[in-house]
C-alpha cells in the first residue's frame, strides 16, 4: 500500500507518529534551561541579591531617596521590594527576559540540536509550546525570586512597619503586603511582552546576537519614550507603561485605571508576540543548513503587526480615555500635592506627638504654578511652584508652605520643602523605626494622568 | 505493503526554491542490511536522510519507511531514529544525563539500565558522568549514537557517523551496526568514507546532483567498474614489471601519486586480466607479498560516476 506524499494525513498518523506529549517535552525543555550556568546563577542572584541589597540599603543613613519609596527603606519592609520593582522594571527585567526567553530558540540553532530535537518530539507545534512554558516558568521563578527575597531583606533588616503611599496616607503592614504583592502581579503583564518580544526575536533572529538583545532594546525604547512629552493615549497604549502604572496602587482610592489600561496593552502585545513567533516558527525550513533567521520575513510578520498594534492600541486608548496632552495640568498638580500634605502633616504630627489633626480638618489647598505662571499651566517639568495652605483647629491664621515639584512626564513629582524650615525643612524626627527627616521636607507624588480618580 | 523492505521511494522529489535537491530519486533498503549512502557535496544526501528521518517531506513521489506511507513532515513512524548534520547533544548536560533526558521525553520507561546498555555498546561508559562541552567529534559521534539505539530503532538513520572518530572507535560503531542488523533492525549510513561503507555496508546508493546513479551491492559495482589500479608487491620488482609489460589487458602505471616504492608496482587492469598477471607471476617463481586496489572498487566507481556530475552545489 502507498499513497502519495502530498496526500493527507491518515486519522492515525499522529498517533502511528509517536508524538511526545507537551508535558514531557516542556520538562525536558525545564531540563536544558536549568542545566544551565547561567540560569542557575540567574535563579541563585534572584533570590539572593535583593534580600542582601534591601538589607543593606535600609540601614544606611544615605537612601537611594532618588528612587520611589527608596527614602522610606528604613521605615518599613514594604519599601524595599517597591525600590526593587522600580530598578526590575527599568533594567532587571528586560536583562531576565533577554537571557531566558530571547535565547530559548536559538540556542537550539548554536548548538545545531533542532534536527535531534524535532526527530525526537515531531512536533514543532509542541515544541514551541514546551519551550514557551519553560522559559516563562524560569521568567516567573527569576520575578518570584526578586520579589520575595527584597521583602525577607525588608523584613529582616526593618520589620513589618506601615507604608506611606504616594498620597502620603499611611498604609497599614498588612494593607502595604497586599498592595507591593499585587504591584509585582500588574508588572508581570510588561514582563511577559518582554519575554513574548524575546521569544519572537529568537525565533525571528536565529543565532544571531540582535535576538537576544531585543527585549533590553524594546524596553530602552519604551523607557526613553516615556521620558518623552508624549500625549497620553501614546503613553498608555506602549507596553511598558505598567512598569509605572503599580504606582497608582500605593495611592488611596486606587489609580486603577492607567493600571488597567497598561495591563490589557501588555497583554496583547504579550499574545500577539508570541503568535507571531509561533508563525514564523511552524514556518520555518529545519532543513535548510544555511538557516540563520527569518530574515524579511521577520520584518513583515514579526515587526509590522506590532506597529499596527501600537497603532491601533493608541487610537483605542485615545477614543476610551477623556484625557488629552500630556495629562498633568494644574488642577490635578494642585490637588495631588494638597492631598499628600495633608497626609503627611498628620503623619509629621504624630511624630512630633502635637495634637492630632484630621485632614478634614486641615483643608489643605494648594496654588500651584508651572514657570512663574508664564506660558501655559500644564505638562513635566522641574518649574513648578506650590504654595500649600492649610489650617489648625482653633488657629485663625492660615499656615503657608512652598514647595518646588519636579514632575516628570509619567506624573511621578518629588516636592522639595522650600520654607518655612519648621514646617518643611530639613529636620530630624523621632520614629519607632529611628531617627528619620522630617516627613514635610522632600516627598514623592503623582498626577494621575487620566481623569478617572477623585482624590480622598 | 512489501515487509521486506525498510524504506521504499519511488520518484522522490524535492525542491528548494529554485534549487532542486532530489529528482526522482528511487531508494530500496531491505531490511537487516546496512545501506550506504554515498555522493559528492551537493548530491541530496542530507536532504534525502532528512526525509527518511521525517524532517521534510517530498514534493512528489511516493515513500514508504517500515511499511507506512509518509504523508507529511514528521510523520515518520514509530521505530526511526539517527541523526543528519551531526549528533543533537546538549553541552550542559553529561553523557548519561542526554540520554536520560531524551529517555523521559521519549516516555521510555526504566531507561537505567537501557542508558547504561547503549552507553556500553559505543564504549562511553568510563565518561559517562562527564559533560558533553568536553566531548571530542568521535565522542560526541558516539553518544549521538548511543541516543539513537535507546529508543531501540527498526531503522537507524545517520550522517557520518564515522566522522572523527579513531580507529578503534570507528571498529566499535561498526560493531554496533552490524550487530543491530543482525538483530533485524536496518541502517541508513552516509559517508565520505569508502573504506567505512565497504567495511560495513551489502548496498550502496549514489547520488550525485539529486539523481541516483548507482543503487545495489556493493559486489556488482565492482563488477561494473572499469579498469582498477592496484599496487602489486613482489619478492621479484623487474620480473614483475618485465612479465606484466608483456602481458595484454595490463598496463604499468608509473605516473602514480602514491609512495615511491622500489619494491612496488602499480598496474592498471581489469580483474580477469589481473587473475592472469597473478598467475604468470607465481608461475615464474615470483612471491605475491602483496595485491590491493590503489583505489577501493567503491571509490573508484564514485569518482567515475559523479566526476562529471562534480561543480554542482547543492
Amino acid at each position: 500500500m502507498t499513497t502519495t506524499v502530498a496526500d493527507g494525513v491518515t486519522d492515525d498518523s499522529v498517533a502511528r507518529s509517536g508524538r511526545v506529549p507537551v508535558s514531557r517535552s516542556y520538562r525536558f525543555e525545564l531540563v536544558k534551561l536549568v542545566s544551565q550556568w547561567r540560569i542557575r546563577l540567574l535563579v541563585l542572584a534572584c533570590w539572593i541579591a535583593p534580600a542582601l541589597f534591601v538589607a543593606g540599603v535600609s540601614r544606611q543613613s544615605t537612601l537611594p531617596s532618588d528612587t520611589l519609596f527608596g527614602r522610606w527603606m528604613h521605615a518599613t519592609a514594604w519599601a524595599g521590594p517597591l525600590v526593587m520593582l522600580g530598578f526590575a522594571g527599568t533594567w532587571a527585567l528586560p536583562l531576565l527576559t533577554s537571557l531566558v526567553a530571547g535565547d530559548v530558540f536559538a540556542a537550539e540553532d548554536r548548538l545545531g540540536t533542532w534536527r535531534h530535537l524535532l526527530v525526537a518530539v515531531r512536533s514543532p507545534r509542541r515544541i514551541f509550546v514546551a519551550k514557551s512554558l519553560a522559559s516563562l516558568t524560569v521568567i516567573l521563578l527569576l520575578v518570584a525570586g526578586l520579589a520575595c527575597s527584597s521583602a525577607v531583606g525588608g523584613l529582616v533588616a526593618v520589620g513589618n512597619q506601615p507604608l506611606v503611599g504616594l498620597d502620603g496616607h499611611l498604609l497599614a503592614p498588612g494593607d502595604a503586603a497586599v498592595r507591593v504583592l499585587l504591584a509585582w502581579v500588574a508588572a508581570l503583564a510588561p514582563t511577559l511582552a518582554l519575554a513574548a518580544i524575546g521569544l519572537l526575536g529568537s525565533v525571528a533572529l536565529g543565532r544571531s546576537p540582535m535576538g537576544l538583545l531585543l527585549p533590553p532594546l524594546v524596553a530602552l525604547g519604551m523607557q526613553v519614550a516615556q521620558m518623552l512629552p508624549l500625549p497620553v493615549a501614546v503613553r498608555l497604549a506602549l507596553p511598558g507603561y505598567a512598569f509605572i502604572s503599580w504606582n497608582g496602587l500605593f495611592t488611596s482610592p486606587a489609580q486603577l485605571g492607567p493600571l488597567l489600561i497598561g495591563i490589557a496593552v501588555s497583554l496583547v502585545w504579550a499574545v500577539l508576540a508570541t503568535a507571531l513567533a509561533y508563525l514564523l516558527f511552524v514556518r520555518r525550513d529545519f532543513t535548510n543548513l544555511a538557516y540563520d533567521g527569518s530574515g524579511r520575513r521577520a520584518i513583515t510578520i514579526g515587526l509590522l503587526p506590532l506597529a499596527g498594534l501600537t497603532v491601533l492600541a493608541v487610537a483605542a486608548v485615545a477614543v476610551a480615555t477623556p484625557s488629552t496632552g500630556s495629562g498633568i495640568n494644574q488642577d490635578k498638580v494642585q490637588r495631588s500635592v494638597a492631598t499628600a500634605f495633608a497626609h503627611l502633616y498628620r503623619l509629621q504630627t504624630r511624630q512630633l506627638h502635637r495634637p492630632a489633626v484630621t485632614e478634614a480638618q486641615l483643608r489643605a489647598t494648594a496654588a500651584c504654578t508651572k514657570s512663574d505662571g508664564q506660558g501655559a499651566q500644564e505638562g513635566a517639568g522641574n518649574d513648578w511652584r506650590c504654595v500649600v495652605t492649610w489650617h489648625l483647629p482653633g488657629v485663625a491664621v492660615a499656615g503657608t508652605a512652598v514647595y518646588q515639584l519636579d514632575i516628570g512626564s509619567d506624573g511621578r513629582f518629588v516636592a522639595d520643602g522650600d520654607g518655612p524650615k519648621e514646617v518643611n525643612g530639613y529636620f530630624l524626627v523621632r520614629t519607632s523605626t529611628g531617627d528619620a527627616p522630617n516627613p514635610l521636607w522632600q516627598f514623592d507624588g503623582n498626577v494621575e494622568l487620566l481623569d478617572t480618580t477623585s482624590k480622598g | 505493503m512489501d515487509t521486506l523492505h525498510a524504506v521504499r521511494a519511488r520518484g522522490i522529489t524535492k525542491c528548494f526554491g529554485d534549487v532542486v535537491a532530489l529528482d526522482g530519486v528511487d531508494l530500496d533498503v531491505t531490511q537487516g542490511q546496512i545501506h550506504g549512502l554515498v555522493g559528492p557535496n551537493g548530491a541530496g544526501k542530507t536532504t534525502l536522510l532528512g526525509l527518511l528521518l521525517g524532517l521534510a517531506v517530498a514534493d512528489s513521489g511516493r515513500l514508504e519507511i517500515l511499511g507506512a506511507p509518509v504523508g507529511r513532515a514528521f510523520d515518520a513512524p514509530e521505530g526511526v531514529a539517527g541523526f543528519v548534520d551531526g549528533p543533537g547533544l546538549y553541552p550542559s548536560l553529561t553523557a548519561r544525563q542526554n540520554l536520560a533526558a531524551l529517555a523521559r521525553l521519549r516516555g521510555l520507561g526504566a531507561y537505567t539500565a537501557a542508558i547504561d546498555e547503549a552507553l556500553d555498546q559505543v564504549g562511553l561508559t568510563a565518561v559517562a558522568d562527564d559533560k558533553a562541552r568536553g566531548f571530542s567529534l568521535g565522542m560526541r559521534q558516539r553518544l549521538g549514537l548511543a541516543a539513537a539505539l535507546l529508543t531501540k530503532p527498526r531503522l537507524l538513520v545517520l550522517d557520518e557517523p564515522s566522522n572523527g572518530l579513531d580507529p578503534a572507535g570507528k571498529r566499535h560503531v561498526h560493531g554496533v551496526l552490524n550487530r543491530l542488523a543482525a538483530d533485524g533492525a536496518s541502517v541508513v549510513v552516509s559517508s565520505h568514507r569508502m573504506d567505512d561503507l565497504e567495511a560495513m555496508c551489502s548496498e550502496v546508493t549514489i547520488l550525485a546532483t539529486g539523481r541516483v546513479v548507482f543503487s545495489g551491492p556493493i559486489g556488482k559495482l565492482a563488477a561494473e567498474n572499469r579498469e582498477l589500479d592496484y599496487r602489486v608487491r613482489t619478492s621479484d620488482p623487474g620480473a614483475a614489471r618485465r612479465l606484466a609489460d608483456g602481458m595484454a589487458g595490463i598496463r604499468v602505471v608509473d605516473d602514480t601519486p602514491i609512495r615511491q616504492d622500489p619494491e612496488l608496482l602499480v598496474v592498471r587492469a581489469l580483474v580477469p586480466a589481473l587473475d592472469e598477471l597473478v598467475a604468470g607471476l607465481v608461475k615464474s617463481g615470483v612471491a605475491v607479498r602483496e595485491l590491493a586496489p590503489v583505489v577501493s572498487p567503491l571509490e573508484a566507481a564514485f569518482l567515475a560516476l559523479t566526476e562529471p556530475s562534480q561543480g554542482a552545489d547543492r
